[in-house]
């Protein structure tokens, strides 16, 4: 016969607040350990999806996820001509905020090498890839831009073509894609009055020095666009993504790349390790930390209400003991008591997640391995929660059951 | 010849110590047969629930030996053996009141005195029902104690005393909450069963209108045991 079922049955009322308590408790334990995994995942997900074989950025910098990293866009030619190098990509990626229809619009801008990149790896949920070099848009559904709308980034307007799901940036951020010009005008818009401003004070600086004075014709050239003259470099980027041939030899290729002095080589793995270990890193320990106090809160919860239970019963249980019930038949019930409530409230906490967890700001991602390692967590829990009320019972002395 | 069901040898038992020391038996001594009934009497205070505590080996003596069976079980407060498996092997007990587990029904609640002792749950609520019937309280079985009335209590306390053939029952006022007719029933029950199952049955009582129900009487007073002729 169980006693521990059959107690509960009678204490059904405080039982279920109680496990409800510890639920909730331990939804929060599990959400918490989500949110680091949302975290890792959405840090990590552009750096998988974009594919590439090898990062090539500035030198001397971690790439442009952890800092900034600008190199020569020419860069994308001369990483093309290294024997093995099947294809080499601009990277653009920046996060801009902006307002649009009254509310934030806070989202990553990513360039794509247009027209070898039109984005077709881009996994879409609706609409279509990038069809023109200029004023077209993929957005992810987070920022709930409807398809077809158009959005004035800058001084033009761009028109959502695609959508994804679940695409963000390194924080949680949706992503969106443009041709790299199209990112880059975005990124480097500056007011005409800027313009004007820059174009004079070019002109001034070379009315100051004597090829100004002898080249009248150069003054023209100052004060006209910047893309126009040939000693001014054209707008640079973040990086630039390599594609290794299917039979390259990697290491043979890092290796020339890693003779060049102007730059750094990264593979993906050494990319997203970093993007971890800066980005993600403390965050964990925070999470953890949480984790680890809500955990001990919990312990703390389950042993006092056992312990309570227990005083409750104790005449029970000191006639239970006058019967010759042994400690076994005893403990038992006292640890079946503390195990059932922490799986019950194991599975509310796993219920309750299922509806809520959807519904939070950032991603959570329940694993597997985690729901195995937090049910183990809470049977140790449990377990040391009813050494308490075990003590209190193996104490009492059997007469206690005669002085009421 | 056959050991008695219960022999207690000069039991003395003090109560706390220096000025807060109180005699609770002086020297106590008393043999019940198998199958005896014996009742107990005597003023408040006089001792009768140390004696009853002390055998039912709840509540060690200062001093004394009490054998229960033919073995030797306490000398003085020194246990002689797992003092815990013999209550459930030897024993039965039933108090004035809360006897009963509150959250096991009536059959439960003899069932449990049952699986203690290693029944199988099967055969354990099989005999526990039995025992349920044999006292009248069959009808009753899957109610908890609370539903119950406090005579139908102490029937479920006695058919969980006698689940497990005890050699000896004890009893400390059983039919104290009861009225006459009610108190009247569960002495002759306890009479049948010291009769029909061959238990020693010790009751403590102050009711007088019981005492043609036991074969023998003690009384108790200031600590002492005196035995009584029968005054049936
Ligand atoms: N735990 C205890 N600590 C100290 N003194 C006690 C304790 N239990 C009983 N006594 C004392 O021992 C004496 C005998 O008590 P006991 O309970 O055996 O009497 P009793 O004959 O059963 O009385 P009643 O008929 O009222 O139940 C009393 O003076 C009582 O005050
Ligand atoms: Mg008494």
């Amino acid at each position: 016969m169980n006693l521990a079922v059959r107690d509960i049955r009678h204490n059904s009322g405080r039982f279920a607040f109680t496990t409800v308590g510890i639920g909730l408790l331990l939804m929060i334990v599990m959400g918490m350990g989500g949110i680091y995994r949302g975290l890792i995942y959405e840090a990590t997900l552009l750096v998988d999806r974009v594919g590439a074989d090898l990062w090539v950025v500035q030198g001397h910098t971690r790439g442009p996820f952890a800092e900034v990293s600008r190199i020569s866009a020419s860069l994308e030619d001369r990483v093309r001509a290294v024997p093995g190098v099947a294809q080499s990509r601009r990277f653009v990626s920046h996060t801009i905020q902006r307002v649009h229809q009254g509310r934030p619009l806070r989202m990553v801008v990513q360039g794509l090498s247009w027209p070898e990149d039109r984005g077709e790896w881009i996994p879409l949920v609706a609409g279509r890839a990038l069809g023109q070099a200029h004023y077209e848009m993929i957005a992810d559904l987070s920022l709930r831009l409807p398809l077809g709308e158009k959005i004035k980034l800058g001084r033009d307007e761009y028109e959502v073509v695609g959508h994804t799901r679940g695409m963000v940036g390194t924080s949680g951020d949706g992503l969106t894609f443009f041709t790299v010009s199209d990112a880059q005008a975005i990124q480097f818009d500056v007011p005409g009055e800027a313009v004007r401003l820059e174009r004079a004070a070019r002109r001034a600086r070379l009315e100051g020095i004597e090829i100004g004075r002898l080249q009248p014709l150069l003054l023209d050239r100052a004060a006209g666009p910047s893309s126009s003259i040939p000693a001014l470099s054209r707008p640079q980027v973040s990086a630039v993504l390599v594609t290794l041939h299917p039979d390259a030899d990697a290491a043979a290729v890092r290796a020339t790349l890693d003779t060049w002095p102007d730059i750094t080589v990264f593979s993906t793995q050494e990319q997203k390790d970093l993007l971890l270990s800066g980005m993600v890193d403390k965050a964990k320990r925070q999470l953890g930390l949480f984790r680890v106090l809500l955990i001990i809160i919990s312990t703390i919860i389950i042993a006092l209400i056992i312990y309570t239970l227990t005083l409750d019963k104790i005449r029970d249980i000191a006639l239970l003991k006058l019967i010759g019930a042994r400690n076994r038949v005893i403990g038992g019930l006292i640890l079946q008591q503390s195990l059932l409530m922490g799986a019950f409230g194991y599975a509310l906490a796993w219920g309750i997640g299922q509806f809520t967890f959807p519904h939070f700001p950032r991603l959570v991602v329940v694993e597997l391995a985690d729901l195995i390692s937090l049910g183990f967590i809470v049977l140790v829990i449990s377990t040391l929660a009813s050494l308490l009320g075990i003590w209190k019972a193996l104490s009492v002395e059997p007469n206690t059951v005669l002085s009421a | 010849m056959i050991a008695p069901a219960v022999e207690v040898q000069h039991l003395r038992k003090v109560y706390g110590s220096g000025h807060t020391e109180v005699v609770a038996i002086r020297d106590a001594s008393l043999s019940i047969a198998r199958g005896e009934i014996v009742g107990m009497f005597g003023p408040s205070g006089s001792g009768k629930s140390t004696i009853l505590t002390a055998m039912a080996l709840i509540n060690p003596p200062t001093t004394g030996k009490i054998e229960i069976g033919g073995k030797l079980v306490l000398d003085g407060p020194k246990a002689l053996v797992d003092l815990r498996a013999f209550r459930r092997q030897h024993l039965g007990f039933v108090f004035q009141k809360a006897n009963l587990i509150p959250f096991l029904s009536a059959l439960e609640n003899v069932q449990i005195a049952l699986e203690v002792n290693d029944t199988a749950p099967k055969a354990a609520r099989k005999r526990a029902m039995e025992l349920l019937d044999y006292l009248g309280v069959g009808a009753r079985a899957h109610n908890l104690p609370v539903a119950l009335s406090g005579g139908e209590q102490q029937r479920v306390a006695v058919a969980r005393a006698l689940a497990n053939e005890p050699s000896l029952i004890l009893a400390d006022e059983p039919t104290a909450a009861l009225d006459s007719q009610r108190g009247r029933q569960v002495m002759e029950l306890f009479a049948k069963v010291a009769h029909e199952r061959n238990a020693g049955v010790l009751v403590v009582t102050h009711d007088h209108r019981t005492l043609d129900v036991f074969d023998r009487i003690v009384d108790v007073e200031d600590g002492m045991i005196r035995v009584r002729e029968k005054v049936a």
